[in-house]
């Protein structure tokens, strides 16, 4: 498995787009730290950058490359391998370059500036955010056949999760406006892995004194050990569900 | 015959006058004198004498000066309550107690103990205390025209339950807080019920509510302070006619925080203050008549909270940079007036360049709106939607009162 | 040595095979011939594990293949048309495939390469060969590992008369090695000299697979082509 890994990965290090992500991150991480002179708010600005760039960048590139990678698969899939060995070697192969992607170009900076337990789990936060991604991209190509169909089912997944997401929980805190909403809204808020992302991070900063009582709430819970674990349970089995389910489809499916 | 014994009268006090002044005396208390215990000197002192207190520790439980004294502590003498009692109470006008060390006072809810305590006294002075480890630290009631001037106060109090306030004034007039350092109490300056008073350089920090609190009290000025760090910050309610010049609040940072919160307050004026970190710098309600101009607000979460029950606030000429939300309010109805003030987030433009932007500024967001009617919408705070949100609604404003609007934006920020 | 019980695939609406059920056995070359669309193609992925089967049994040495892999290094496989990540360089390519298969025992036959040439453009890269010598690199890779089944989805497609020829002469030189050779093809002719079983294929059904002796014999014909013919207008009278 870590033979065909290696080539995966070397085939995306010759692509270069990961190449420029990685500097495209190390230019906006540094250039945040620079000009804000208050490193939290620095933290603050870069959070806002990884929740929009980082699963935009994973789901696109992911889509694309399983899409453009069907040649390696053919090629892989009629020698003695196993195909669930294939897939998991191309989501590794993804997930790991453009985890080390993000890790030169945003964790660096973030823990050279900003050495805390915060820095520590939005670095942290920002790795899992790219597998998440990877791996939604990878369900999304399995089952779609065409290519331009599944990079806009990819497109649309993550505006899902980014946008619509948060628009039916504005829409659902209006409809409930007049009944105690906090867990019920916790629960939802583990439903994406985005807002479970910000949310975390955000009850890590001074910045969380604006939430006022759903805060305090939400602080109560993600701020203690075990609200912690399961949010970061939560996270990985977001990585493994839609890797899973896409392992499931690609063992059935015809090339 | 009537005017000469008119005249007589008068001639004797003078003469008693004169023979009295003649008359103080200096006593010393200290190991090395005569007199090792405070209590007996006050009691050997008559009226108009002085009492110099020797370097020592001094536990001799409640001192009450119920006479015409000067209290002066050589190199702060301690004076201790052991945790039993009040220390100092002063019942007598005119008193003066400088340069004490006063700590370790009992504490109760029902007698609120103090380090210095003025009870129906006038013209008395406290002056360059150190009081530690207190209940209240120096407390005056039905006092006037007192000094509480250079002390300072530390305690260690960690519920609001279990501690009182640091200055805490109660039913006085004309008092003057000066120079003060208080730490650690519930509220570090209390005011109920004090008029014609005014507050001036006093350090305000790390109090557990507010680092001033103020009820009742008309006609008083506060000048000059620095409330920092406490934990909801300054709250002035119920007055009308306060003044309020260049004080610095700064990093009341948490979930019920102020700057300074204003509830019910009428014809008063916030100049020159300084807002730096805090939650909200001022968070109004039913205020009116209030006049708010040249402060600078700077990195709070919400500059100015102003709730739909003001009117006639006046918020011109300030400086706004890098607040969260520059303006929060929770109705649609604006009797209030925001123009002339500079805000780092306008982008509009000058073409006639009179230093004035063309467009109108609007420093309410929808999302601010939105989470002053639904709190828990703050949830989403971060979040892309609402980052869109607010831009289109900055294009195209459905939702945010119409009237909320600086007409005429500073393209440049106040030399403030 | 491969078995295949009762398969049965359909692509949505289309039954691509339909109970298909045959033996083969070693040092047999099979030539698998049909029309357009009978599913050849879709039968040699189907013992290539590239497509699933919905029913049907296949085994491989008696074993079963469903859900197996390690079957798959005892095959060689010549892809009709090879597609190859454009990235890489022919050289590249090689190096990664006995990389991903250092661990099997093989005798590596590199002969291929050498008679083709490939070993002059090595450096080239993937996406700027012609369709003939991305062909040859096919073959080269499917005889590289020496396997005991070689399965080549029209070989001689898109190659030059001298290629076509040195790759058939291979096929016979593989053959006598007692190896179980599978190959689809329309040109009939090519095969002459190469098959010793027909298998014939026709909208997804198998109509016959027979040695050639036995097909001379029925049509009394020598040529593949005239026999295969007749075979057809039989088989269009039965219908």
């Amino acid at each position: 498995m870590h033979k065909i890994i290696k080539y995966v990965v070397i085939d995306i290090i010759r692509n270069r787009i990961v190449l420029g992500y990685t500097f495209f991150l190390l230019l906006i991480s540094l250039s945040v730290f620079s000009l804000e002179d208050n490193t939290a708010k620095g933290l603050l600005t870069l959070l806002n950058l990884i929740l929009f760039i980082v699963p935009l960048v994973s789901v696109i590139f992911s889509t694309i490359y399983t899409y453009n990678s069907a040649e390696f698969v053919e090629l892989l899939l009629s020698q003695p391998l196993q195909r669930k060995t294939i897939w998991l070697s191309l989501f590794s192969g993804l997930a790991s370059s453009l985890c080390t992607a993000f890790l030169v170009g945003a964790g660096i900076p973030i823990l050279l500036y900003e050495t805390s337990l915060t820095g520590i789990m939005l670095v942290l936060c920002g790795m899992l955010l790219t597998a998440i991604f990877v791996s939604i991209a990878m369900l999304a190509a399995v089952y779609t056949r065409d290519k331009a169909k599944g990079i806009g089912v990819a497109i649309l997944l993550w505006i899902y999760f980014a946008l619509v997401f948060d628009g039916l929980i504005l829409f659902l805190l209006f409809q409930f406006s007049d009944y105690p909403v906090e867990k019920p809204l916790m629960m939802l808020s583990f439903l994406n892995p985005i807002d479970l992302t910000r949310i975390l991070i955000l009850l890590r900063l001074d910045i969380s004194a604006l939430m006022g009582y759903t805060g305090a709430v939400f602080k109560m819970f993600m701020g203690s050990s075990v609200g912690l674990i399961l949010s970061f349970v939560s996270l990985c089995l977001w990585t493994m569900i839609p890797l899973i389910l896409s392992v499931r489809k690609f063992n059935r499916k015809d090339l | 015959m009537k005017v000469n014994l008119r005249y007589l009268a008068g001639c004797m006090l003078l003469v008693l006058l004169s023979s009295w002044q003649s008359n103080a005396r200096t006593l010393y208390v200290g190991k090395n004198h005569d007199i090792h215990e405070i209590k007996k000197a006050i009691l050997l002192a008559q009226a108009g004498d002085s009492i110099l207190v020797e370097k020592g520790v001094y536990k001799e439980g409640n001192i009450i000066v119920n006479k015409r004294l000067v209290l002066i502590g050589l190199q702060y003498p301690v004076l201790d309550g052991e945790g039993k009692t009040e220390i100092v109470t002063i019942q007598s006008d005119s008193c003066v107690i400088k340069g004490f060390k006063i700590q370790h006072s009992g504490y109760g809810t029902l007698e609120d103990p103090a380090g210095l305590k003025i009870m129906d006294a006038n013209y008395v002075s406290i002056l360059d205390n150190i009081v530690d480890d207190t209940f209240f630290g120096i407390y005056a009631q039905y006092a006037k025209h007192c000094i509480i001037k250079n002390n300072r106060l530390t305690s260690y109090g960690k519920e609001e339950q279990q501690i009182g306030n640091g200055i805490h004034c109660w039913k006085s007039d004309s008092l003057q807080i000066i120079g003060n350092t208080i730490r650690g109490h519930r509220d570090g300056i209390y005011f109920e019920f004090v008029t014609n008073s005014i507050i001036w350089l006093n350090y305000s920090e790390k109090n557990i509510r507010y680092g001033l609190h103020f009820m009742f009290s008309n006609s008083d000025a506060y000048i000059g302070n620095v409330f920092k760090n406490n934990g909801a910050g300054v709250a002035v309610m119920f007055t009308k006619d306060v003044k309020m010049f260049n004080n610095t609040f700064e990093q009341n940072w948490g979930d019920a925080a102020y700057g300074i919160l204003l509830k019910e307050i009428s014809d008063s004026y916030i100049e020159g203050n300084r807002f730096i970190e805090n939650t909200s710098g001022i968070y109004m309600e039913g205020a009116s008549r209030v006049n708010i101009s040249k402060n600078v607000f700077q990195q709070n979460g919400w500059a100015v909270k102003i709730q739909a029950s003001c009117m006639d606030v006046n918020l011109n000429h300030n400086n706004f940079f890098g607040n969260t939300f520059d303006v929060g309010t929770n109705g649609t109805l604006v009797l209030n007036n925001f123009n002339s003030n500079y805000w780092d987030k306008y982008e509009g433009y000058d073409i006639d360049r009179n230093r004035i932007g063309d467009i109108a500024y609007r420093p309410i967001s929808m999302f601010s709106m939105i989470v002053e009617k639904i709190p828990s919408v703050m949830i989403l705070f971060r979040s892309i939607m609402v980052t869109l949100l607010d831009k289109t609604e900055k294009l195209l404003p459905s939702i945010t009162p119409e009237n909320l609007k600086d007409d005429t934006p500073l393209m440049k920020p106040l030399q403030l | 040595m491969i078995r295949i019980e009762n398969l049965s695939k359909r692509f949505g609406k289309l039954q691509v095979l339909k109970q298909i059920h045959f033996t083969c056995n070693q040092g047999e070359c099979i030539a698998l011939i049909g029309p357009n669309g009978c599913g050849k193609t879709t039968l040699i992925k189907s013992i290539l594990g590239l497509v699933v089967p919905d029913t049907g049994e296949m085994y491989f040495n008696n074993n079963k293949m469903n859900a197996q892999w390690s079957y798959r290094s005892k095959i060689g496989y010549m892809p009709q048309i090879g597609r190859y990540p454009d990235n890489m360089s022919i050289g590249q390519l090689f190096t990664m495939m006995k990389d991903l298969r250092k661990h099997e025992q093989h005798i590596l036959d590199e002969s291929l390469i050498k008679t083709f040439g490939i070993d002059n453009m090595l450096n080239k890269r993937m996406n700027t060969l012609s369709g003939g010598t991305r062909q040859k690199v096919s073959a080269a890779l499917a005889f590289l590992f020496n396997a005991d089944v070689l399965i080549l989805d029209e070989p001689t497609a898109g190659l030059d008369p001298l290629s076509s020829e040195q790759l058939k002469e291979k096929i016979i030189e593989e053959k006598a090695k007692g190896k179980l050779i599978l190959i689809t093809s329309h040109i009939l002719s090519e095969l002459d000299e190469v098959v010793s079983h027909i298998m014939y294929m026709q909208e997804g059904e198998l109509i016959f697979y027979k040695d050639i002796g036995t097909l001379q014999n029925e049509t009394a014909e020598t040529k593949l082509s005239k026999m295969i013919a007749k075979k057809m207008i039989e088989n269009k009278q039965y219908a």
